[in-house]
């Protein structure tokens, strides 16, 4: 790459907008059609929220945020990064920032959990210990005992997040996330038959797992097919399934030993207690494959959100586009299903909150992903410090938060009209 | 209202305004002349960029329609008429592909449009459906730039000629104030222009529109056909729209194409093929068919209400009109002499 593939920024918000047209308001337009020398090149958007009903005639330009950059006015949407070779990526400005802050303080949270436990260690320390600088017990703590729990919550609540905004965004519906639609269910009814029928290894519990993620999976999108895939259709097919699935986990639960019922109740809560490298491996490997997959498809993915004849005609192969994403998103919440139990609404909380955050219309994959690797990594530091080490489960206090979330969605969903 | 206008006729609401000014003398002449230089053929023609070619379409296991075969005229304004579940909107959707033939085969260019690569095809073949969908909170600008999709990959997400036509297409459909909006703020008429501003973003040189009218009051109406007018005059693009208003269609139409129960049963130039008898045979409805004082066009009059029983009658306002003024017309029902 030589000095001309150099991208150079230029923001084109400070230039007068050619055509010499007076634009008025806050509302008028970012770029102009005359000008298309700038390498990165903005759009303004009102920042403020959207207004509900009836919406006042035109954005004041004090509606805008002030002081994000050199724009002046509005924030900027979007960036572009554009090669002399005729290369060029769009960069969502506030998201890229999200999901930075959000990567940061899921790594910096990670960091606080491996010094949490009976045997505390300081932050310093435990950077210097991961780094491979710490003392022999340290060294043993952190390496064997702390750092895979902590990179299996990170893993399972990035795998559980872009799940969640993958399903959301196929549903056209907060509600569609995994656990609401049957795959967790589905998952833990698959485990559950491996614990109670089988008295399974760990191992043989995980694989049981994703096969009954898998089975659900496809299930409810056999059942929900009709020329093509519908929203609500498919979350009221996996609601259907959800329910069944939950009715057959209690009848095994009923049929089980004591012993096995009690580990089958912990696996069904989700628990990050007692996570090795056995369970880091296998669930590194999935997302390694996985998220590429995905994000490659998320640009695609964003266009069936215009409906399927748009998305069709603008050239998106639609069925299969839905398929990869739809395979991957279930393989990615039983892989993480698998290795932690199904840890509650993570995966319907965290793209909601990225979304808010990001302010973005986009499925927002990657913010999300981030969110709930926070989130999770955030609960189960937050669950050992309340309740001591391993005393409550990380699922209850996502259950607890995630629950809460749920009714604030659908009474606000309520209000807006749409449930 | 519009927001603007850009560069659209001055914005008076309604008819009267509009049709009053020039323009309505260019509209005529123009037709006029593209009529004449692609007199068109009725007989499929497979020299036409887009061709659908002894097709059999059919939902599941209700078919809609055997044996069909259409050539939509280069650089022609084709509106389809018919009444309900004639087919004209499935036949649209063979033609963009969205629904695949049972039998037979579409064309473009020359080429079997199921073995193209679906952003090729996207790249010369638009469509605006019947119904879309505005993701939450995308704003104006946003929703007309997707319309640069196959354009666009992995690397290449947005050069300077994505953005370029994105502002030209905005401006073209007078969208370009609003471009900081959020989509779903907007009043529907507005909303239908940026999604023709999205479909015109794409570029093609072949556009389908389904029904792009629907849903919209009169005066929005008018706006969004004298938009397709323009988009077909003034860059040349072959448009076929799916309309529901027959006198629509024959004012801007310069191909009509008129199904009933799945076929074909007349195409041409309107002036030539919308007569009484055609309105009979096609929707049932008796009618005179007099001069659009506005346009020249064929205007259908659609016959006045009468008591049931005298409904077999021999029509009698026909005589009434007759010697009035408009040589054209034809009385109502029943078959004139002569033709």
């Amino acid at each position: 790459m030589n000095a001309d593939d150099q991208p150079t920024a230029r923001t084109t918000a400070d230039q007068p907008t050619g055509g010499g047209k007076p634009r008025p308001g806050g509302a008028a337009q970012g770029t102009s059609a005359a000008q298309g020398t700038g390498a990165v090149q903005g759009r303004h958007a009102p920042a403020g929220r959207r207004a509900r009903g009836p919406a006042p005639a035109r954005t004041p330009a004090a509606g805008a945020r002030p002081g994000s950059g050199s724009a002046g006015r509005g924030h900027r949407r979007s960036a572009t990064l554009r090669t002399r070779g005729g290369l060029s990526v769009r960069v969502d400005v506030r998201a890229s920032l999200v999901g930075l802050a959000l990567t940061t303080l899921a790594l910096a949270m990670g960091v606080v959990l491996i010094g949490t436990g009976d045997y505390p260690i300081g932050f310093a320390d435990a950077v210097r210990t991961l780094l491979g600088d710490g003392t022999v017990a340290q060294d043993y703590i952190v390496r064997e005992l702390r750092l895979p729990r902590v990179l299996v919550a990170l893993l399972v609540g990035a795998a559980l997040g872009l799940a969640g905004a993958v399903f959301q965004s196929l549903a056209r519906n907060p509600l569609g996330s995994p656990d609401v639609i049957g795959f967790g269910q589905g998952s833990a009814a698959g485990a559950l038959t491996v614990i109670v029928l089988f008295q399974g290894t760990s191992a043989q519990v995980a694989a049981g797992a994703v096969l009954g993620g898998l089975l659900t999976g496809l299930a409810v999108y056999a059942l929900a097919w009709r020329r093509g895939i519908q929203g609500y259709r498919l979350v009221l097919v996996g609601i259907g399934a959800a329910a069944m699935l939950s009715a057959v986990n209690g009848y095994l639960l009923t049929k089980a030993e004591l012993v096995d019922a009690a580990r089958a109740v912990v696996w069904l809560t989700g628990s990050l207690g007692g996570r090795d490298w056995d369970q880091v491996w296998p669930l590194l490997l999935v997302c390694a494959v996985l998220v590429p997959v995905v994000i490659g498809h998320a640009r695609a993915l964003r266009m069936l959100e215009l409906g399927d004849d748009s998305a069709y005609a603008l050239g998106v192969r639609v069925e299969r586009t839905r398929l990869v994403m739809l395979l991957a998103a279930v393989l990615l919440t039983a892989a993480a299903t698998a290795a932690a139990g199904p840890v509650a609404f993570v995966a319907l909380t965290s793209p909601q909150l990225a979304r808010r955050l990001t302010r973005s219309p986009g499925p927002n994959l990657l913010p999300a992903a981030c969110m709930g690797a926070a989130l999770l990594v955030t609960a189960d530091w937050g669950t050992q410090r309340a309740f001591g080490a391993d005393q409550l489960p990380v699922g209850v206090l996502t259950g607890m938060l995630g629950g809460t979330y749920l009714l604030w969605l659908l009474v606000a969903e309520r209000r807006a009209g749409r449930v | 209202m519009r927001g603007g206008g850009g560069a659209r006729a001055p914005g008076e609401p309604g008819g009267p305004g509009r049709a009053a000014s020039t323009g309505t003398d260019d509209d005529k002449d123009t037709e006029t002349t593209v009529a004449s230089s692609s007199a068109s053929p009725v007989a499929p023609d497979a020299r036409q960029r887009l061709t659908g070619q002894d097709l059999t379409l059919a939902y599941d296991r209700r078919t809609v329609a055997e044996h069909l075969s259409v050539s939509i005229p280069d650089h022609s304004f084709t509106v389809v008429v018919g009444p309900n579940a004639c087919g004209k909107s499935t036949l649209l959707r063979a033609l963009s592909r969205m629904l695949k033939p049972t039998a037979g085969s579409v064309l473009l260019d020359g080429q079997a449009i199921s073995s193209l690569p679906a952003k090729k095809v996207a790249r010369t073949l638009g469509l605006l459906p019947q119904s879309s969908i505005a993701p939450d909170g995308i704003t104006v600008a946003d929703l007309v730039a997707r319309g640069r999709y196959p354009h666009q990959g992995l690397l290449r997400q947005w050069s300077e000629t994505d953005e370029r036509i994105v502002d030209e297409s905005m401006a073209a459909t007078g969208v370009a104030e609003l471009a900081d909006r959020f989509v779903d703020e907007l009043s529907g008429g507005q909303r239908q222009r940026v999604w023709i501003a999205m479909a015109i973003a794409q570029q093609t040189p072949l556009l389908l529109l389904d029904e792009p009218t629907t849903y919209l009051d009169i005066q929005h109406q008018i706006d969004v056909l004298d938009l397709c007018a323009e988009l077909h005059e003034e860059q040349g693009r072959t448009l076929v729209a799916v309309l529901h208003d027959l006198n629509h269609a024959a004012r801007y139409a310069t191909h009509l194409i008129a199904m009933r129960d799945g076929e074909i049963v007349a195409e041409g130039e309107p002036g030539e093929i919308v007569t009484a008898e055609l309105v009979e045979r096609v929707f049932g409805l008796r009618c005179q068919v007099i001069e659009d004082p506005e346009s020249g066009t064929p205007l259908v009059i659609p016959a006045a209400r009468r008591p049931r029983r005298q409904a077999t009658a021999v029509p009698e306002p026909a005589t009434g009109t007759k010697d009035a003024q408009a040589p054209e017309r034809v009385a109502a029902g029943e078959p004139t002499p002569g033709r």
